[in-house]
């Protein structure tokens, strides 16, 4: 018996006692012939159709691409000859044991750390499922229409719920003031929600009073009546956008924060400490947050609708050479005095809308710091869309009782 | 006690690190060498910059001063590229896990190989997820699993089977038995040391765990006063005589795990 001793694997091969037989449940590696037994001389000496796949040098994951097209494209019956390998990774035992185990192929000239490491693979050859399964897609359609109903209803309801919480709350905060009213809270959310939105708010309405300014004198040009332009800046501005605008912003820069600060909160346990301590959050997290936001509103959409009118003027003085004097004096008759109190009375209903739905979502998290994000763009889109409804209806009713 | 011992064939080599934070020195003149196929624990009180010494390693943090070679490269101010070699002979699991949240299990372990072996065709890939995720000691359902659907020892085991995708020859481990229970602990620790076993690991393991360190630990690096005190096995450790080393190997919790550890030698 003669034996094959290759390069820098040699040390390992051929080494007394031969292999032993391993004993697995697994079949395949049995099929491995030990080395120094196979018969070298004439590997495929019974067989002249046996095919023979001779690894030379690695048989590593950066040749896996190549070697597993290699074995696909001989034919059936497959020897792998190992004897010229000079080194194996896992995946390169996996290639030769999925194809031992699918393709029958018999395996020669294995060293006996490429023998264990084959024993090794073949032992966490647990027929896993990779992917989830996948439902056909009708189905699937159907079951998420489905979900997406189910969990409106559950989000209507758990914000009805919660529209309670907050009023329980804001029941004791009144009942004792003393002790359960958050002075320094509810400052702090004032500066926050209030003070540091006014430069942003500012500039935005600022720049729409000039676009709306600009639109309108073009369209008025053309049937000569660009001195009308001053009634629509004004009227558009106090009755509509001011509020809509600083609505919008409030959401995105408030609203968005709630729900983040306390879906964080719950993520860390915060909200389970503070329970268990005694405070409730809804006194301590929620109410002062609402109470800046409501009162914030009105405040912020005034500057809002007094930075557009800014704007608006600079425009009509710059452009349309109206002069500043006479520009207010128009604003004057032209703009009711109903139009500011339709902005006034919306602009807290918004705050408390904005406020609502950013802390109803940021108690919903559960589970992991991915929920606060989807968390979150859920309590912007919410909350801008309520707003936006809620401005169609009240326009339909103010006009209705005769503030036109 | 910085010698190393006989035959050792470094895989890294750390000289005369010094990392800061602003004014805060975290490490002053850190030297340590870890050599092939051993397991080396390392560990130290809070904020004694383990895991910026294992940050500063793989090369998250660049250090203010000092030598880092691993696998016999040197890794400071190294260009992308050329680092992209290493860290494919490298396998990382981080303290929580750091699986990717939108990814399945095996879609996590594929990450890796699709990144570096874009070749390999999808049933291989899936063959070669789904054995090293039995491999990370995870039963066969959790492969179409999302992380955050895993409780923490199999977030942990699946970091592993990540680490271990590309067939790493060095394995860094952050914290690997924190948050398990006793007995996961115990499981978590046999794993690793089965896996460095077969496969011929080294493994750079930071760890809290007195039993890790007993029970699986080639040598010891003890962390404290921003700089290496000592390398050994615990007896060597103990003949250093520094009031930290006492206190952590010979405290309440020192002495218990070193009794079942002689136990379980014993028995």
């Amino acid at each position: 018996m003669t034996c094959r001793i290759k390069g820098g694997g040699g040390a390992g091969k051929c080494g007394a006692p031969p292999f032993v037989r391993l004993h697995l449940p697994l079949w395949p590696i049995s099929r491995i012939n030990p080395p120094c037994m196979a018969e070298h001389d004439h590997p495929q000496g019974d067989d002249p159709h046996r095919s023979v796949y001779r690894v030379a040098g690695a048989l590593t994951i950066t040749r896996a691409a190549t070697t597993q097209r290699e074995i696909n494209a001989l034919p059936d019956p497959l020897t792998i000859d190992l004897s010229e390998v000079e080194r194996m990774d896992t995946v390169g035992a996996w290639i030769v044991y999925r194809t031992v185990r699918d393709r029958h192929a018999d395996v020669i000239g294995a060293s006996r750390d490429e023998v264990s490491l084959l024993k090794q693979v073949s032992e966490f050859d647990a027929p896993a499922r990779v992917r989830p399964e996948e439902r056909p897609s009708v189905l699937r359609v159907l079951t998420e229409i489905g979900e997406w109903i189910a969990e409106i209803g559950v989000t209507l309801l758990g914000l009805l719920g919660f529209f309670g919480a907050v009023l329980v709350g804001s029941a004791n905060v009144i009942r004792r003031p003393a002790r359960r009213f958050r002075v320094n809270a509810v400052v702090t959310r004032f500066d926050v929600v209030g003070v540091r939105a006014l430069g942003i708010i500012g500039l935005m309405s600022f720049l729409i009073g000039i676009v709306i300014a600009q639109q309108g004198a073009v369209q008025l040009a053309q049937f000569g009546a660009e001195v009308y332009t001053i009634n629509l800046i004004g009227r558009i501005t106090v009755r509509e956008l001011g509020v809509l605008m600083t609505a919008i912003m409030v959401a995105g820069r408030s609203g968005s924060a709630f729900a983040a600060q306390i879906g964080t909160m719950k993520i860390t346990e915060e909200i389970d400490a503070m329970r268990t301590i005694g405070v409730s959050p809804i006194e301590a997290l929620v109410i002062p947050r609402m109470m800046a936001a409501i009162l914030m509103m009105p405040l912020l959409a005034f500057w809002a609708i007094l930075t557009a009118l800014f704007g608006g003027g600079l425009f009509v003085w710059l452009d349309l050479t109206i002069p500043p004097l006479t520009y207010v004096q128009r604003l004057q008759e032209v703009i009711p005095m109903t139009d500011l109190w339709i902005a006034l009375i919306k602009a807290p209903v918004f705050g408390f809308i904005i406020a609502l739905s950013g802390c109803f979502q940021g108690m919903l998290v559960e589970g992991n710091s991915e929920e606060v994000g989807s968390r979150t763009t859920t309590a912007v889109v919410q909350s801008i869309f309520l707003v936006i409804v809620l401005d169609a209806v009240f326009a339909v009713f103010f006009s209705s009782i005769g503030w036109k | 006690m910085t010698t190393n011992p006989k035959g050792c064939d470094p895989v890294i080599t750390i000289k005369d690190l010094k990392n800061a934070f602003g004014d805060q020195v975290i490490h002053d003149g850190v030297n340590l060498t870890v050599c092939r196929g051993e397991i080396l624990g390392v560990v130290g009180g809070s904020g004694t910059g383990k895991s910026v010494l294992l940050r500063s390693i793989i090369g998250l943090q660049t250090p203010e001063s000092g030598e880092i070679e691993v696998l016999g490269e040197n890794m400071i101010d190294r260009d992308e590229d050329e680092a992209k070699n290493i860290r494919r002979r490298w396998g990382i699991l981080f303290q929580n896990g750091a699986l990717f949240s939108t990814l399945t299990v095996a879609e996590n372990v594929e990450v890796p190989i699709r990144e570096y072996f874009p070749y390999i065709t999808p049933p291989l890939l899936d063959e070669i997820a789904s054995f090293k995720i039995a491999m990370g000691g995870l039963p066969a359902d959790a492969g179409p699993k999302f992380p955050s659907e895993l409780s923490g020892g199999m977030v942990k085991r699946a970091g592993i089977a990540r680490a271990l995708a590309l067939d790493p020859e060095l394995l860094f481990l952050d914290e690997p038995t924190s948050g398990l229970d006793p007995i996961s602990a115990a499981a978590f620790d046999q794993l690793i040391l089965s896996l460095q076993k077969r496969l011929g690991l080294t493994v750079f393991l930071i760890t809290h765990d007195l039993d890790t360190l007993h029970s699986i630990c080639d040598r010891i690096a003890v962390l404290a006063d921003k700089k290496v005190i000592g390398v050994g096995t615990i007896p060597e450790l103990l003949a250093l005589d520094h009031p930290w080393i006492q206190e952590y190997f010979n405290g309440p919790r020192g002495r218990a795990a070193a009794a079942s550890y002689d136990r379980e030698v014993t028995a």
